[in-house]
């Protein structure tokens, strides 16, 4: 069985653990004690991944350290249609917003840690930047609402989205808010909305609305 | 400036393992800078005036930047043999100390904000329980707590109704007694320590101490960091800020007797930092 490295606060094992339950794929986790621990940066940590990051993925002899590469994985084992369409255009996007998700958790991702555990930083700067991806997407969102689309790429949902989603939804823990960016709240709710979505601290499940108040 | 009655109590400022690690801590307490560190084998605290009184306990630093009017409380289970000591690792939260602890007491908002681990609709009810402050001690106490918990631990194994009892010892933090999935004649402890850093804003440091020999550390600890980090997006969102202590916007109910006692404990003893006096 798949194994992974995880951690319950971290933005990109979530990314993981919600791609595998909306595949329906089981995995192993191993609790990795990041916070107050930082087992990640341990020595014998090192030895599986040198780089000092999670999640980490490991099936059979092989070992994935970027969360991206681990979103592609899955998708080719169990649900090929979320890699996204197949021609040369769609592809590259699929791409650039694997890409793009690096940004957001440079950016949002490290405001939060700043926000949240404490890590040191210009929170500043990290929120400018995040402000700036947000503006990016919300963009993108928006010209694919004209066009009558929900996803980032395609008519279905994708890695694309998936790899965008935990860092974007998380944002409010970083002090930085969602309030400017409708579309980007549209596409976070159609996303909590999928079949077999799961929740992490933070990104609460989509609950039921209540039926429409009677007009007397 | 702050009320002599709040300098004269006891705040918890790092974690103990980390200052003995050689880690230095600057900080803030009550709105003064404050540092953390390790001089000559000894945990000091630094202020603006010099240096606070100091003492370690259940895996922490507490300091108190007044005179101390009475000892750190004691949490005798702690020194049970036995028992796993976890220290859970600080979280920063945009709120009032006071908010903090008094969300730690409530249990009305298990289905909603920890759904399908410490509460699950339909069981939403909150039974009768009991609230004392307590004379010989001058704490909160709620006892006869119960609650349906679809996971009420890590090592728990399906739904239990869980026995809780809760404890106020110092004005920024709590204790919370609960059943030990794995022994019917011990309570688990669970403490939240909140260091007030200003009135909106504060590191809370969860700690634990449980019978439980088998799950790994990084499970325990993770499993209430998930738990607490379910209540920071909402305690970030509460309004009013400060906590009243005065009747006025909330309407507390049945469920809410803890908290009604916490203020009210609070507001006789002029523990007033991060709260609000006048009715909203």
């Amino acid at each position: 069985m798949i194994k992974l490295y995880d951690y319950v606060l971290s933005a990109s094992c979530y990314k993981i653990r919600l791609m595998a339950a909306l595949l329906g794929v089981k995995m192993d986790h191993e609790a990795v004690d990041f916070h107050p621990g930082r087992a990640h940066k341990s020595v014998a940590f090192a030895q599986l991944n040198p780089a000092g990051t999670l999640p980490v993925m490991v099936d059979g002899a092989m070992i994935l350290t970027e969360s991206t590469a681990m979103l592609v994985y899955l998708a080719k084992l169990a649900g090929p249609d979320w890699l996204g369409p197949v021609d040369a255009k769609a592809a590259a996007q699929v791409q650039h917003w694997l890409a793009f998700s690096g940004r957001l958790a440079a950016s949002l991702g490290m405001a939060r840690l700043h926000d949240m555990l404490l890590y040191q930083g210009d929170i500043v700067v990290w929120r400018e930047q995040g402000h700036a991806a947000l503006r990016e997407l919300e963009a993108a969102l928006t010209e694919r609402r004209f066009a009558g689309g929900e996803w980032l790429v395609g008519d279905t949902p994708s890695i694309a989205d998936i790899a965008c989603f935990p860092n974007v939804a998380l944002s409010q823990d970083g002090g930085v808010s969602l309030d400017a960016y409708p579309s980007v709240r549209l596409w976070t709710r159609r996303i909590r909305a999928l079949d077999r979505f799961i929740e992490m601290p933070g990104i609460h499940r989509l609950h039921e609305l209540s039926p429409a108040p009677k007009v007397a | 400036m702050i009320a002599q009655q709040v300098l004269n109590e006891w705040y918890p400022v790092a974690m103990a393992a980390q200052i003995r690690a050689g880690q230095r801590r600057v900080t803030q307490l009550l709105g003064q800078p404050i540092t953390v560190d390790l001089q000559k084998g000894a945990i000091v605290v630094t202020g603006q005036g010099g240096a606070l009184h100091v003492t370690e306990a259940f895996g922490h630093v507490w300091a108190c930047p007044g005179t101390p009017a009475h000892d750190l409380f004691p949490i005798p289970e702690a020194l049970e043999p036995g028992r796993r000591l976890v220290d859970v690792g600080v979280v920063r939260v945009k709120c009032s100390p006071l908010r903090a602890v008094e969300n730690f007491l409530d249990i009305a908002h298990f289905p909603f904000v920890h759904t399908d681990v410490l509460g699950a609709e339909p069981h939403t009810e909150v039974n009768r329980y009991e609230v004392q402050i307590r004379e010989d001690s001058d704490e909160v106490w709620a006892t006869k707590v119960t609650f349906y918990q679809p996971q009420a631990a890590k090592s728990a194994e399906g739904g239990i109704v869980t026995q809780y009892m809760y404890r106020v010892p110092a004005p920024t933090a709590a204790v919370l007694y609960k059943t030990c999935p794995n022994r019917t004649d011990a309570w688990d402890v669970i403490g939240i320590f909140v260091q007030p850093l200003t009135e909106e804003l504060c590191d809370v440091w969860p700690w634990m101490a449980l019978y439980d020999d088998v799950t790994p550390q990084a499970e325990l600890i993770a499993f209430q960091q998930m738990i607490f980090l379910q209540d920071r997006s909402i305690l970030e969102n509460q309004i009013p800020r400060l906590l009243p202590l005065d009747p006025g916007m909330e309407i507390p109910t049945q469920a809410d007797l803890t908290s009604i006692a916490y203020r009210r404990w609070l507001k006789k003893r002029g523990l007033t930092y991060g709260a609000q006096m006048v009715a909203a």
